[in-house]
C-alpha cells in the first residue's frame, strides 16, 4: 500500500519555494518563451496559495512556481520537440491548499500541426482539447488552470 | 463532529478523498469531472532527477540554521523511501516544512498568536541515500488552530514533498506523530478514509534512533506509487 497524499496547505512556500526555480531555460536563451497563467477555483476566483510544477520530459527540464495574489504563476520555457506520438507539450502538476492530492494535466502549444494527431488530445472532445492548448499573449503564452467550473481543466489519473 | 469527520471506508485504499466535505476548502478546489486515463506508458514517464546541487549544507538539520538553537523537543526523523515493490528509491529529493514548537509557521499568512522562534525557519531538504534512507534533525512541531470549523486544531505534523524516479512517484503528504488526541477531529487526516492507509501517515517512536541525552527518534517510511517496472511488459 502506498503512502497517501495530503494537501500542501497554505504555508508550502516555506519548504518548496525557497529558491527561484521557474526558468526551465534561461530568459536570455533564443528559444525562451514566457509562460504565464492563473490558477482559478470553482467560482473563477484566483487561488493565491497554489503551486505549479512543469516538466519537459523530452529535454528533461523542470521548474516550479508558487501562485501570487491574483493566482498568477509564471515560467520561462522552450517549446519541447514532438515525438512520434505526442505533439510538443509540457507535463503540469497542480498543488494548492484545499487540494488533497496534486492534479496532473498537460499544456500544449498553439498553432502546432502535430496537435491534430497527438494521441492524448485526439482522445478528447474539441472543447477539452482547447482547454489544454495555451494561447498566444502579448509577450508569450498564457495558460490558465481551472480547478472546477464550466472551464474545468482536463486532469489525468496519476 | 459527524459533518467534519466521515466514517472509515476501506474501499478507498491509499487514495485520499479529494472532495472530502469536512475540509471546507475542497469545495471550490477539488476537481469535479472524472480524471482522464492516459496511455499506459505515460504513467512511467521519467521525472526530474535532482543532484547535490539541490542541497545546501545544513539542509538536513533544522536545529542549526541560526545563531542559537530552536526551542522545543529535539527529534530525529528518519526512514526509507521505497517503491510499491519494496525497492529503495535512491536520490529522491525529500523536502520538509513545519511549524515551530509553538505551532507557528514562519509565513506571513500565519496569524496564529503564538511566538515566532528566531532560531527556527522550519524547512529542510535532503536526497535519499543508496538504501533509500533519509534523515532530518528538527524539533517537534506544535499543534495549531485553523479556521475550518469551530475550535478546529491540526494535529502536529511535518509536511513532506517527494520526487521519486518517475513522474507518477511525485508525492506531497504530511507525517503525523503517534497517539495524537487530535486525530479524531481532523478532517485532513480523515480524508484518507481507509484506516490502514491512514496509519501509514503516522510515524513510530523509535528507541533505536533515539540518541541518549540528546533527541527522540521517530521512524517513518514512505512508499511511492508505481515506478518503472524492471519486468518487461508482455506483448498484447
Amino acid at each position: 500500500m502506498t503512502t497517501p497524499s495530503q494537501t500542501v496547505g497554505p504555508f508550502y512556500a516555506i519548504g518548496l519555494c525557497r529558491r527561484t526555480e521557474n526558468e526551465l531555460v534561461s530568459a536570455t536563451d533564443a528559444a525562451a518563451i514566457r509562460l504565464t497563467g492563473r490558477l482559478l477555483d470553482g467560482d473563477g476566483q484566483p487561488v493565491p496559495d497554489g503551486m505549479i510544477e512543469i516538466w519537459d520530459a523530452t529535454a528533461r527540464r523542470w521548474g516550479r512556481s508558487g501562485t501570487g495574489q491574483e493566482g498568477t504563476f509564471s515560467f520561462v520555457v522552450a517549446k519541447p520537440t514532438a515525438t512520434a506520438t505526442d505533439a510538443p507539450h509540457l507535463d503540469v502538476l497542480v498543488f494548492a491548499r484545499g487540494l488533497l492530492k496534486h492534479q496532473r494535466t498537460r499544456m500544449y502549444f498553439p498553432d502546432q500541426a502535430a496537435n491534430a494527431s497527438d494521441r492524448v488530445l485526439s482522445a478528447l472532445s474539441e472543447a477539452d482539447r482547447a482547454r489544454l492548448v495555451a494561447e498566444d499573449d502579448d509577450d508569450g503564452l498564457r495558460f490558465d488552470v481551472h480547478l472546477q467550473g464550466e472551464h474545468e481543466t482536463v486532469f489525468f489519473s496519476t | 463532529m459527524s459533518d467534519i469527520v466521515l466514517p472509515d471506508d476501506p474501499s478507498f485504499g491509499s487514495e485520499v478523498q479529494v472532495d472530502y466535505p469536512g475540509y471546507r476548502s475542497t469545495r471550490l478546489r477539488a476537481p469535479k469531472r472524472p480524471l482522464v486515463t492516459l496511455p499506459e506508458d505515460l504513467h512511467a514517464v521519467d521525472g526530474p532527477v535532482f543532484g547535490n546541487e539541490a542541497i545546501e549544507p545544513g539542509d538536513g538539520d533544522l536545529t542549526t540554521q541560526h545563531e542559537g538553537e530552536p526551542l522545543g523537543e529535539r527529534i530525529v526523523v528518519s526512514g526509507r523511501v521505497l517503491d510499491d515493490a519494496g525497492r529503495p528509491i535512491q536520490n529522491a529529493l525529500v523536502e520538509v516544512w513545519q511549524a515551530n514548537a509553538g505551532g507557528r509557521y514562519r509565513h506571513e499568512v500565519d496569524q496564529h498568536p503564538a511566538p515566532l522562534d528566531p532560531n527556527f525557519s522550519g524547512a529542510g531538504r535532503c536526497l535519499t541515500d543508496d538504501d533509500g534512507g533519509y534523515r532530518f534533525v528538527t524539533i517537534k512541531p506544535g499543534a495549531y488552530p485553523w479556521g475550518n470549523h469551530e475550535n478546529a486544531w491540526r494535529p502536529a505534523h511535518i509536511h513532506f514533498s517527494l520526487s521519486g524516479r518517475t513522474f507518477t512517484q511525485r508525492l506531497v503528504t504530511q507525517m503525523y506523530f503517534p497517539g495524537d488526541p487530535l486525530f479524531a477531529y481532523d478532517p485532513i487526516f480523515h480524508s484518507v478514509r481507509d484506516p490502514r492507509a491512514r496509519a501509514l501517515l503516522v510515524a513510530q517512536f523509535d528507541l533505536a534512533t533515539t540518541t541518549p541525552e540528546w533527541a527522540l527518534g521517530f521512524r517513518w517510511d514512505i512508499v511511492l506509487g508505481r515506478g518503472n517496472t524492471s519486468t518487461p511488459l508482455e506483448q498484447e
